[in-house]
């Protein structure tokens, strides 16, 4: 038995283990303050619209309906999934990349405009996303490593740019008769993704395609490059600190700048792996840039920094996102989860000193084991 | 004309009390990257009240009270940062991001829910406050004068007066620049940079209400404050976290967002042609240019970002 307790409390201390503790309390606590704010605007429904939030496609009861709407979820949750790379890997880094967001509007207007504007098959299109987020990510690199700007301010302010720029450029080629951006599937039918029949596992749900499985290896590749070569060694050396990687030999401001380059190469393909679908369409009249970015933020930190991790905490930060067009319209409106994606952002801040504490706590547990292991053996 | 030297006044107004804002926090050593979700939810407090006040009150309780609601609902946001920041040595970008992005959501259900009490098929979140809005302006001439100018001049003197003639605010900065030997003479640096980050909230809250009544006499929530409080923390650096200098950038840039509303009225702008989406993209174009230049020799406060622990000294 004594022999159980020890591997418990290893296990414990295990770093993965204490991450994912950290959020799943994240999540919990998230979710109660949610309830509780829906309490306060009516107590009658809000248990109700706590379940119609988790549940999300399993609203449906038929299960054909709900694995058509599981495919819709997890199509959604790739460009998530991209985004809380890029996000996660300037932050591996040391940079703190809000520009996701732009970067994500960047690659959605270049993809829409190569498909749209230029009738491009598909693959020219995604290259275009990449390359043209990727530069504009190198701006607020080169501006970070030259001019010594803020990133984050840099990046925000690149937000709003391409948001304009890209309402401007996709203008071009909307629907004469709606301010959307004229539909993929009818115009550019070679633009859409190849689905290569994965769409037959999800009731026929047309929107799935090869970006699922391309988003998940992509993970992959992020954790492999960050973990198991030297480039992402001399790249988390320089987030480490910036002087003693000059003094080693490493290229500091290249380092930074390409950080930045790859960090919007994935947001822009996150982009295209979205647009490219034909599930959703530009609308040229938004007014405040498109959340998927920000929400990357959360999926990047609620998964514990890691790529892996990544992909869970973006399919569920999706699910939950989703799952707030369930919500009973008469009560509620569905910007509650945003809301509780917000909110467990927020608790995120909390992770280090929770692991702080936890350690702490092992520590004293494992000294006192230890004195009366010492005073047993004194009897 | 007047009407851009009217549109320049008020939004510096904005952005010299936003920060100003910015400029306490940071000089206590608290990154307030979150002013833009403070900003939110002041504008939120302020527009309630003046939703809610009846138009026939006299004009100095309606100003008085929506500038306490501001205040008040931007102080206490504030402290969610101060918590995560000061205690809990969060990572100050990060916690200052989600009170951004938590700030417009929160607006938005807490809107859309007192909305759709009153009508329930009403599922905007949208807050108007056509008639209570007059009693913020006084007319001069053609020129409409907004009595949250002279707030934003009386808060840019205070601040000056504050932080380089009063003990509070030499110590204060003490605590950005180098708080183990500010903790060395007795100076409490954690009550300091509460004290910093909740001025940062009183500020940001009110300039959030006076951006919302900016030329507006409703506001859509959903689209939180477009980046102005972002806008704000460039003045800031570009004024080199001093009173004087924010207080200058700030008409600059005013002035670049005032364009955007009023280009039309000049022949010559208006000849051109441009696209009005080019006057919105402007002030955002201009700060990254002039952040390029100025942020080199940029005098942050040195501590800025770091929590404050007793253990390093």
């Amino acid at each position: 038995m004594n022999n159980n307790e020890k591997s418990k409390g290893s296990l414990l201390r295990n770093g993965a283990v204490q991450s994912l503790i950290a959020s799943v309390i994240c999540i919990i606590i998230g979710l109660l303050i949610g309830y509780v704010v829906l309490l306060i605007i009516n107590p009658a429904g809000a248990a109700g619209a706590i379940v119609a939030i988790l549940k999300n496609f399993m609203y449906y009861p038929s299960v054909v309906k709900a694995t058509q709407y599981f495919g819709s979820t997890l199509v959604k949750a790739c460009p998530l999934l991209l985004c809380s790379l890029s996000v996660l890997f300037a932050y591996k880094v040391g940079l703190f990349n809000i520009g996701a967001a732009g970067q994500y509007v960047a690659g959605a207007g270049a993809c829409l405009y190569f498909a749209l504007g230029f009738k491009m098959p598909w693959y020219v299109c995604v290259l275009a996303a990449i390359v043209v987020a990727a530069a504009l990510a190198a701006v607020s690199g080169i501006l970070k490593a030259y001019c010594n700007v803020n990133e984050v301010i840099s990046c925000i302010m690149l937000n709003w740019i391409s948001l304009y720029v890209v309402n401007m450029l996709l203008s071009t080629v909307k629907d004469p008769s709606s301010p959307y951006s004229l539909a993929l599937g009818s115009t550019n039918a070679a633009a859409a993704l190849p689905t290569l029949g994965l769409e037959k596992l999800f009731a026929n749900n047309k929107y799935v395609s090869i970006a699922l499985p391309l988003s998940v290896i992509v993970a992959i590749l992020v954790w492999i490059l960050l973990e198991k070569t030297k480039l992402g060694y001399e790249l988390k050396a320089t987030g480490l600190n910036k002087q003693a990687a000059k003094y080693c030999g490493m290229k500091e401001k290249y380092n930074i700048i390409l950080t930045m380059v790859i960090a919007g190469a994935l947001a822009g393909l996150g982009a295209s792996f979205y647009y490219l679908t034909g599930v959703e369409q530009w609308a040229v009249t938004q007014t405040s840039v498109p959340g998927m970015g920000f929400n990357g933020i959360a999926a990047a930190f609620l998964g514990g920094l890691h790529p892996i991790g990544a992909i869970f905490s973006s399919y569920f930060i999706q699910h939950i996102t989703s799952g707030g067009a369930y919500v009973d319209k008469s009560m509620y409106c569905s910007q509650i989860s945003d809301f509780i994606s917000a909110l467990i952002i927020y608790l995120c801040g909390f992770v280090f000193f929770f692991k702080l504490w936890m350690n702490h706590m092992l520590d004293k547990r494992d000294e006192k084991r230890a004195m009366k292991e010492e005073k047993g053996g004194e009897a | 004309m007047l009407l851009l030297i009217q549109y320049t006044l008020i939004f510096a107004s904005v952005l010299i009390l936003v920060a100003l804002g910015g400029c306490f926090s940071e000089h206590s050593g608290v990154i307030n990257i979150g002013l833009e979700g403070i900003m939110v939810m002041g504008a939120l407090g302020g527009a309630l009240m003046l939703r809610f006040l009846s138009p026939d009150l006299p004009a100095v309780v309606i100003i008085l009270l929506v500038m306490l609601a501001s205040i008040a609902v931007g102080m206490v946001y504030s402290l969610l940062l101060a918590v995560a920041a000061i205690n809990f040595k969060a990572d100050q970008t990060l916690v200052g991001t989600a009170l951004n992005l938590l700030g417009t959501a929160a607006a938005v259900v807490v809107v859309r829910a007192i909305n759709m009490a009153a009508d329930p098929n009403n599922v905007s979140s949208t807050v108007s406050y056509i008639a209570t809005k007059k009693a913020l302006l006084v007319r001069i001439g053609g020129f409409e004068f907004n009595w949250f100018m002279l707030v934003a001049l009386l808060a840019l003197i205070i601040s000056y007066v504050v932080l380089y003639k009063m003990r509070f605010g030499l110590r204060l900065q003490a605590c950005g620049e180098h708080p183990q030997a500010a903790d060395s003479v007795g100076i409490n640096v954690q009550k300091m940079r509460y004290a910093g980050v909740l001025i940062s909230g009183v500020l940001g809250g009110l300039g959030g209400i006076v951006y919302i009544t900016a030329g507006v006499s409703e506001w859509k929530f959903e689209n939180g404050v477009a980046g102005f409080g972002f806008l704000a923390l460039a003045v800031m650096i570009f004024g080199q976290w001093k009173p004087v200098n924010i207080g200058l950038a700030a008409l600059l840039f005013g002035m670049f967002r005032a364009l955007s509303n009023v280009y039309n009225g000049f022949g010559a702008l208006a000849a051109l042609h441009i696209p009005s989406t080019v006057y919105n993209m402007l002030p955002y174009i201009i700060s990254l240019i002039v952040l390029a230049f100025t942020s080199q020799k940029s005098r942050a406060p040195k501590a800025e970002g770091i929590p404050y622990d007793k253990g390093q000294r």
